[in-house]
């Protein structure tokens, strides 16, 4: 026990805290560029930072990532924000910490293994397209000296990595170009004008909501797909970081974790939030491995903002424009474009159908839930092919099953077979075929009994244990005149 | 003489070239270990994840990668190891060439990514400056 919080806490301290510094700079546009999407003040995406990668470091089961408020999180939360306001969303943010809370219990981060690869690649896809849209009208059509900016700053946050690897380049637009919109006093829309920054520590308080099921009521859909949408990014992040260390982690404990740091995010007027992929990226690549990086990144923020908070309201939004089209460059996943033209055609097409439901709905949630459908269903089609091929030997009729026969299946199963014959010696044999369900044995049944109708004689043989088991239990021709033998 | 040999690999032609090359250096020497170094790239962690259907594919397609090249090694009887690292290519591939005292590192001159080394500089050139062991470069 001791030897793990040495290792997770202080194996790594001087790289730690120096990653930790680079994270939290890195992290001040995007909380309050996601804090705009979801339509609240800045200070409610940097009070939300700052608690959860705080809280995060002691309680999640992923050492070295980052949590804090996010663009997958921020777009659920805006049509909540707009119609009831930010105690609603806070109290949704608690609701939200519980949900996943409880999903850590119940070990839920198991069932996240089964969502297909095309619904991520959709969710990360269609979560870059959102946060590019929802950057449109911050500089179209607003001034010409907005795309100048937005341009300048595209080609700073790109060019100037190659020289310069240990401050964010993000940030160093944002220096740049603050100082000279404020020395020339250019007319651009900065943060200030769509928020306030407060130089305070967050408070403790409990949301201005009446407790009533009604308020369950508006906020618990919002929580529910908070929560879901949280835990996706935050495992596919935890196994990106897993990856990029070669070190394991724990997913239920990180689940709970997520939970912990919102309930505690929402008392302190911080929006929901969950892990970040670019952020964590830039953590390890900065030598962050331990959760004092994390620590560190959330408690660093806090210090800039009560320091420097006055500057920050100055910061021109097409700045913060030009850094959100990097991260939602940076979010899209560019091999999509291979990936369709390689992967079987369900897979592209659920990839797709993903992307398209999250972009038409605004809802990452019910992207992934559709695309969860749509791929079961191909799964079952696929799976539920089922052959019976028919052959004579010595005066028998032998049918040969293959395939998987359940629900899905029988009846192909059943209309596979010509019933028009009379005193045969029919052989069904089902050596390499499956019997899964009690619709399957009832189609067996009936096939059986169809037969005998015509003073056939039927036997059915090959089937394997567990199918032997299912067929003995439900099975009614069994107990009549027809032999079955498994060999 | 070169007793441990780091061969930098990704799977291209020129790290292939490159493995024959270490291949007739170690026929020279006896008790010669080979250590093929793959470097599953930083840059590429989120793509991989995201098209992997889980840890232990991924790790399988990273060591499939290496698969001809393996093939040339054990046909000709060389004693080798496969070692999986993560990080930057260039740095990771020098930091533990200095750390694990290689006597010799062999590389292909250029890898998969051609763009990349377009706008980055190679990989090759990296190791080359930075390594504190001979380098040999393969074209």
């Amino acid at each position: 026990m001791q030897g793990r919080i040495k290792k997770e806490w202080f194996s790594n301290i001087r790289a730690d805290i120096l990653a930790g510094i680079v994270v939290a700079l890195a992290l001040i546009p995007e909380a309050i560029a996601f804090s705009i999407i979801a339509g609240v003040d800045p200070m409610v995406g940097l009070y939300a930072s700052f608690c959860i990668a705080v809280i995060i470091a002691f309680v999640g089961g992923r050492p070295g990532m980052i949590s804090a408020a996010t663009g997958a999180m921020a777009l659920l939360m805006l049509p909540l924000v707009k119609e009831h306001g930010l105690n609603y969303l806070l109290a949704a943010t608690i609701l939200t910490g519980v949900i996943q809370v409880l999903f850590g219990i119940f070990k839920v981060a198991k069932v996240m293994k089964f969502i297909p690869r095309a619904v991520m690649i959709g969710f990360v896809n269609a979560l870059a397209i959102l946060i590019f849209m929802a950057q449109v009208p911050h500089f179209i059509g607003i001034s010409t000296m907005t795309y100048v900016f937005v341009a300048i700053t595209l080609l700073i946050v790109y060019i100037m990595p190659r020289f310069i690897k240990t401050i964010p380049a993000p940030l160093i637009a944002i220096i740049i170009l603050t100082a000279i919109a404020i020395y020339a006093n250019m007319d651009l829309r900065t943060v200030g004008d769509l928020g306030t920054i407060t130089k305070s520590l967050p408070e403790f308080f409990i949301p201005d909501v009446p407790f009533t099921f009604e308020t369950l009521a508006i906020i618990f859909p919002y929580s529910l797909a908070l929560a879901i949408v949280g835990l996706l990014e935050s495992l596919l992040t935890a196994s990106i970081v897993d990856d990029m260390t070669g070190t394991e982690s724990n997913k239920n404990k990180e689940a709970r974790g997520q939970g912990i740091a919102n309930i505690f995010t929402g008392f302190f007027g911080g929006m929901a939030g969950c892990a970040m992929i670019g952020q964590s990226v830039i953590n390890v690549k900065s030598g962050g491995r331990g959760r004092l990086s994390t620590l560190v990144a959330g408690l660093f923020l806090m210090f800039l903002i009560i320091v420097l908070g006055d500057l920050v309201v100055q910061i021109p939004m097409p700045v913060l424009v030009g850094i959100m089209i990097m991260v939602s460059i940076g979010t899209f996943d560019w091999s999509s474009f291979s990936y369709l033209r390689k992967a079987p055609k369900t897979d592209a097409v659920v990839m797709l159908v993903t992307v398209g439901i999250v972009v038409a709905t605004n809802d990452l949630s019910k992207g992934v839930i559709a695309g969860v459908i749509l791929s079961a269903i191909f799964f079952v089609a696929k799976i539920s092919h089922i052959q019976v091929k028919e052959h004579h030997e010595n005066q028998q009729t032998i049918f040969t099953v293959e395939g998987q026969l359940f629900f899905a299946s029988v009846d192909k199963f059943v209309d596979s077979f010509n019933y028009n014959v009379e005193n045969k010696d029919i052989i069904i044999d089902f050596s390499n075929a499956h019997i899964w369900d009690d619709s399957a044995v009832g189609a067996i049944d009936k096939a059986v009994l169809k037969y005998r109708e015509n003073n056939n004689t039927v036997t059915i043989k090959g089937l394997n244990a567990s199918s032997k088991k299912i067929v003995d239990k439900l099975s009614i021709s069994n107990h009549s005149n027809t032999k079955l033998s498994a060999h | 003489m070169y007793e441990k040999i780091l061969l930098a690999a990704d799977g291209s032609k020129n790290s292939i070239r490159a493995a024959k090359e270490a291949i007739k250096i170690a026929s020279l020497i006896q008790n010669c270990l080979i250590e093929v170094v793959y470097v599953a790239d930083f840059a590429k962690a989120k793509s991989d994840i995201l098209h992997s259907k889980g840890k232990e594919e991924l790790d399988f397609s990273r060591r499939q990668k290496l698969l001809p090249l393996e093939e040339q090694l054990k046909s000709h009887n060389v004693t080798y190891e496969v070692k999986i690292l993560h990080g930057e290519p260039g740095p990771a591939i020098v930091d533990y060439a200095n750390k694990e005292k290689f006597d010799l590192v062999i590389i292909g001159s250029r890898g998969l990514n051609t763009l990349q080394e377009m706008v980055l500089g190679s990989v090759s050139h990296k190791v080359m400056k930075r390594v504190n062991c001979p380098a040999l470069i393969v074209k």
